[in-house]
């Protein structure tokens, strides 16, 4: 269970909020109302007073990496450190499933990736970020620059990973994805969230 | 051993500044736009070695720690100036500042103190004949060197923003993160170092060298002082650059390994 109390950041407020095993919460909300911030406050990737706890784990009583290493942050612009897809990877050889799943060939792990297209960065940020074994997915409009089948795509993958158990906060423009994929649906205003 | 020196007089040097004229003439003919700055450069240059010509002289006969300290003081603080104003990107408050000028001087003291305290023994050891100089150089490139490194580090995470906290969201620690950048940062800031070393004596005679056999010296001497000098900088440049670029690298991020781009000022003059 993912529990949010008090998180004070800068420009954004959550008083109470539980994620349960399974859970996907989607935030909608106007640009700069604050669903980035949010969710990069929960990933312990910008500074916010509060509790945010995994399990009955504070993220303060761990480390910063060890803490991200189970709430991962999928921003909308991907960055990348190496020249191959594959040296992003862990575990390259477990991933192939995923990957063909979200519609790349095999040999995806051996492309540049000064030759990806958005919508495959996009794409290829979310399988990177399975491959790390998230219990949290904290997905920042994760089909934003993907067409219809993609979308669907990505949408098959996250849904897979409710069903074992992981846990999804979804910040997204498109109400038919809210519908599709959340449990449970939140707008975000000038940083407070409502139902 | 020693020759005598062949002493300039003024007008020496005023027909050595009839060259600048033709680089002047040039520059109007050309329109290069550079009359000016040359003018102030080449004036600044002259008031500024004839006033430490006339200071060190001074010094030297006063013989007075504490003047010494104080010049040493104002070489660092002149130092600590370039540095800052080489920076596209500083960090906020005085950490810029403070990260450059406390690890340069560090680095550029503690191999001072070394080169004085084992090779040079001077009597006094604070002798400001072999005390002024050598730390001064020691600085200059200590300066070069930070400044390039930091200047290297700090553009490179602005702009690879993403690549950095790609890395970090996926729970990376932050050494991790910034390897490549620290790596490339420090490359940077040796390098000039290096080819210095490389090229020294084939393609350039050092400044210091040429200027002991202008006035006299042995030339196998003045080139033993060259290799001293060019291992005391190497010494000096490296210990600067990697913990100014160390110290600058977790500045900008926080003990929770987090990206901190809000410790970096905006670009501005």
């Amino acid at each position: 269970m993912l529990s949010i109390r008090n998180l004070r950041s800068q420009l954004v407020q959550v008083d109470d909020l539980d994620l349960q095993a399974g859970d996907c919460f989607s935030i909608m909300g106007p640009s700069g109302s604050g669903k980035s911030l949010l969710l990069r406050a929960v990933a312990d990737l910008d500074p916010a007073e509060g509790d945010v706890t995994l399990d009955g784990t504070d993220r303060m009583a761990i480390s910063g990496p060890a803490w991200r290493r189970n709430v991962i942050y999928v921003g909308p612009e991907s960055g990348w450190w190496e020249d191959r897809v594959g040296a992003h990877f862990q575990d390259p050889a477990a991933m192939l499933g995923l990957l063909r799943r979200l519609g790349f060939k095999d040999d995806v792990m051996s492309w540049p990736v000064s030759r990806l297209s958005t919508g495959e960065r996009q794409r290829l940020a979310i399988a990177r970020a399975m491959d790390r074994g998230p219990r949290v997915l904290l997905l920042d409009e994760p089909t934003g620059a993907l067409d219809q089948e993609a979308t669907a795509r990505v949408e098959g993958v996250v849904h897979d990973f409710l069903q074992d158990g992981g846990i999804v906060l979804l910040a997204t423009h498109e109400k038919a994805q809210a519908e599709r994929l959340a449990t449970r649906s939140l707008t975000m205003r000038d940083g407070r969230l409502s139902a | 051993m020693t020759a005598q020196a062949i002493s300039l007089t003024p007008l020496d040097l005023a027909l050595a500044a009839a060259l600048l004229l033709i680089n002047g003439a040039l520059s109007i003919r050309l329109k290069l736009g550079v009359t000016r700055s040359l003018a102030v450069a080449a004036t600044r240059m002259v008031v500024q070695l004839l006033l430490v010509g006339l200071i060190l002289r001074y010094l030297f006969e006063l013989k007075s720690p504490w003047l010494t300290l104080g010049v040493v003081v104002i070489m660092i603080g002149f130092a600590g100036y370039e540095i800052m104003s080489r920076q596209d990107r500083k960090l906020t408050g005085l950490w810029s500042y403070g990260i450059g000028v406390s690890t340069m001087t560090f680095a550029a003291v503690t191999v001072t103190l070394l080169a004085l305290s084992t090779q040079l023994r001077p009597d006094p050891w604070w002798d400001a004949r072999y005390a002024v100089p050598i730390l001064g150089m020691l600085l200059g490139n200590a300066m070069t060197g930070i400044s390039l490194g930091l200047n290297n580090l700090l553009n490179a995470v602005s702009r690879e923003r993403w690549a950095v906290e790609a890395q970090i969201a996926l729970g990376f620690p932050r050494d991790v993160a910034l390897r490549p950048f620290i790596r490339r940062a420090l490359k940077t800031a040796i390098m000039p170092t290096v080819n210095a070393m490389a090229a020294t004596g084939v393609v350039s005679l050092p400044g210091m060298m040429t200027g002991q056999i202008l006035a006299g010296a042995d030339p196998v001497e003045a080139v033993k002082y060259q290799i001293l000098i060019m291992f005391l900088i190497g010494g000096s440049t490296g210990i600067g650059a990697v913990t100014a670029i160390y110290g600058a690298a977790f500045r900008v991020t926080d003990g929770r390994h987090r990206l901190r781009l809000d410790r970096i000022a905006s670009e501005e003059s």
